[in-house]
């Protein structure tokens, strides 16, 4: 199966907000929703080390997925793997399948680049490019010639910095460098950035570790705003983050996925031994 | 002879110094080594540097007046007919008595008070000599007695050798900066000594340079005239040429090295464009007169274009050549230094590597890029030998790079080869041109500078 050709002219079409009233995204049993992404067998090595064996979950549109688990327990690695950000790793091998609507995106008919402009990244520590406010936000639509005209890219840039809470702040001082924004306003510039190319998937790597509490807050309120347009995988070391933000929470531990369900059933009633040693702070 | 003794007794009182503070240090408290202030080390270092220091100043500044001393004990005997009269003959009879002191024939007979005054001078530095060697010795001691004295549990000896490092640390940054006032003074007056001869504005806008002064008066064809703007304009060609070559060739090395290539190609790509670096440039110099010119001219001949055999192309290409690892060493440094994670971000977007590198990693490298191609730039103004050898020492005024010119640098070792009379402003005018050079590599520092600074992005 391919992608086909016609994603990128498809992707001015979801410039605008797209009303989702067929769906209800804040009813949180997940099973019956359509899988946005899916993963079967996924393994990864870096090298001759293997870093996941053999992962199999579901992304389920409209949703927030938490990924949690202790340092080093592969949850990064697999967040690389949605939009084959592992590429640009020198040494790094995937197998396995992930399935973007049903698209493998290892697939030989996939570009990877194309492939990034409908799963969107935020990375752990905020990371404006040494461009102003403004020309942070257009890069991705200017790139993939989202809009046509002066007056279309403005609008797409303020209502990617709306939607992402930060005009209000920035309104006045778009030819500012984003450099110079506090870290918390960096990363929702970010956020802004990656909102500002449409994706269907945005991946967040613990965006807010980087982040005092204030700044964390209002990049959580944020993520639950964003639920209604995109679909979200998360990174988090904080457990009380991915409480609060995710409506469903994979563990990983150790390169294997350990458990995946609803959060609230995650956090109160682990299956699992070793999920519940990890939420009630045993190890990790 | 007394040197080399003085020498070996300062090292050996140094080390028996350290070696003393340090036991004494120790024994101080008994051998409960915590109980002092500093550890013994810096003990031993302290006495070391009572007993070296002292003493090396002073003979520093012993020998630095002693010539002089003696020569003014030595004329203070002269009778006044002698000594009295214009600084020349002055410097001569103090010649004439350092001569005959050291043993040197002067070829004529020697009046026999100035005779008397070399053997009284001779054997004055001999007294001296000695004396020195004893004083100095005897401050050594006295130094390291003095500082073995002063050891207890509750000196301060760290802070004290500490405070010594730093005055030793100012000195050696102060002999780079000094050195350099040294060479800029120098400069300066030499110029101003020729600017005296030839006008400033005739020197700056005058279009004529034919150095060429007449040595007797009804020399013919040597009217000596020094309009700098051929020199300026050549050189000025033949940098625009060279970074023509080097500054797109260097750049896009430099990218495809930090960007496109393997760790392996990488491993190896860069130590071997650096070996252009370790040419020396008269081998460059010879690959442009013999290899590069003649190829220019039979091409331009080809194409039906009148080609000098030396010509501004010629040398300002392998200049270029010459430059490249410059250009592309520091930007694939410079390239190498923007953090993965605005890769990662553009990538994130769905930019290609393209992109990416034209969009976020070129922009967020250009104030160390610009900084890379001022410092060719002041390379290629600098460059002299290249020039000699190719491009010929015609001063011609031409924008036309297949003609032959001339460059500052070049003019400048032309008109100091060989033996040259340093009152005429033939030779005078090499420092007016080494003014002018200064000036403008300085400039174009500077603006580097500026620029780096106003447009470096911070990340930590």
């Amino acid at each position: 199966m391919s992608i086909p050709s016609g994603i990128r002219s498809s992707i001015p079409s979801q410039l605008k907000l797209r009303p989702r009233g067929d769906r209800q995204p804040n009813r949180a049993s997940g099973a019956a929703l359509p899988a946005k992404m899916t993963a079967r067998g996924v393994k990864v090595f870096y090298g001759a080390k293997q870093a996941l064996k053999g992962i199999d979950l579901d992304i389920q549109e409209n949703r927030v997925l938490a990924l949690i688990g202790p340092s080093g327990c592969g949850k990064s690695t697999f967040l690389r793997c949605l939009n084959r950000m592992n590429d640009t790793v020198e040494g790094c091998r995937v197998e396995g399948r992930i399935a973007l609507d049903g698209e493998d995106v290892y697939g030989k008919a996939v570009d990877a680049v194309q492939l990034r402009a409908r799963v969107g990244m935020v990375f752990q520590k905020p990371n404006p490019f040494p461009k102003s406010i403004y020309d942070n936000v257009s890069y991705g639509p200017r790139i993939h010639g989202l809009a046509s005209g002066r007056d279309e890219l403005d609008e797409v840039v303020q209502t990617s910095l709306k939607r992402a809470g930060l005009w209000a702040e920035v309104k006045d001082r778009l030819r500012e460098p984003g450099t110079s924004l506090s870290g918390g306003q960096q990363q929702r510039l970010c956020i802004a950035r990656a909102i500002a190319v449409s994706p269907e998937v945005i991946l967040m790597d613990e965006p807010c570790s980087a982040l005092d509490p204030i700044a964390t807050a209002h990049i959580e309120e944020l993520i639950d705003e964003l639920r209604a347009n995109y679909t979200i995988v998360i990174v988090t070391h904080n457990m009380q983050q991915a409480a609060r933000v995710s409506q469903r929470t994979a563990f990983f531990h150790l390169g294997e996925m350990v458990e995946c369900d609803d959060t609230e059933e995650i956090f109160t009633n682990p299956r699992d031994e070793r999920t519940q040693g990890y939420i009630t702070g045993r190890y990790g | 002879m007394q040197l080399t003794l003085l020498a070996l007794i300062l090292a050996l009182l140094t080390v028996i110094g350290f070696l003393i503070g340090r036991s004494r240090a120790a024994s101080s408290v008994g051998g409960r080594v915590a109980e002092l202030h500093s550890v013994p080390s810096y003990h031993g270092v302290y006495v070391a540097l009572w007993a070296g220091l002292p003493a090396l100043l002073l003979f520093v500044a012993w020998t630095a007046s002693e010539g002089w001393l003696a020569m003014q004990l030595v004329l203070s005997a002269l009778p006044d007919r002698l000594t009295t009269g214009d600084g020349q003959s002055v410097g001569l009879l103090k010649a004439d008595i350092l001569n005959l002191a050291h043993g040197i024939a002067t070829g004529r007979e020697a009046d026999p008070l100035v005779a008397e005054a070399a053997r009284r001078y001779a054997a004055f530095r001999d007294l001296a000599d000695w004396s020195l060697l004893a004083v100095v010795a005897s401050l050594a001691v006295a130094g390291l007695a003095w500082g073995r004295h002063r050891i207890g549990p509750d000196l301060r000896a760290r802070p004290a050798v500490e405070r010594v490092v730093r005055v030793a640390l100012v000195v050696c940054s102060l002999v780079a900066i000094l050195t350099t006032v040294g060479i800029v003074l120098s400069l300066l007056f030499e110029a101003l000594r020729f600017f005296t001869v030839v006008s400033p504005l005739d020197f700056l806008f005058g279009t004529h340079w034919s150095p060429q002064t007449a040595m007797r008066a009804d020399q013919v064809g040597s009217s000596g005239s020094f309009g700098a703007i051929p020199l300026f304009a050549g050189t000025l060609l033949i940098t625009v040429i060279a970074m023509l070559v080097a500054v797109p060739v260097g750049l896009m090395a430099a990218i495809y090295m930090s960007e496109y290539a393997g760790r392996g190609v990488r491993t190896w790509l860069k130590p071997a464009l650096e070996i252009l670096a370790g040419i020396p440039t008269v081998v460059y110099g010879f690959f442009a007169a013999l290899t590069m010119a003649p190829f220019v001219r039979s091409v331009g001949e080809a194409l039906g274009l009148d080609v000098s055999s030396e010509s501004a192309l010629a040398a300002g290409i392998v200049m270029g050549v010459m430059i490249i690892p410059f250009v592309s060493s520091l930007s694939d440094d410079v390239i190498n230094a923007v953090p993965q994670s605005l890769r990662d971000g553009s990538y994130g977007l769905g930019a290609t590597k393209s992109e990416t590198i034209r969009q976020v990693v070129l922009p967020a490298a250009l104030p160390g890029i610009v900084a890379a191609v001022m410092l060719a730039v002041s390379r290629a103004i600098g460059e002299t030998m290249i020039v000699t050898m190719a491009s010929g020492l015609t001063a011609n005024m031409t924008a036309n790079p297949l003609q032959a010119v001339t460059t500052v640098t070049t003019q400048i070792a032309t008109l100091l080869v060989g033996d040259q009379e340093f009152d005429s402003p033939k030779t005078l005018s090499a420092f007016g041109l080494g003014l002018v050079l200064f000036l403008v590599t300085l400039c174009l520092n500077m603006v580097a500078l500026r620029v780096v600074r106003t447009y470096r992005e911070k990340y930590d």
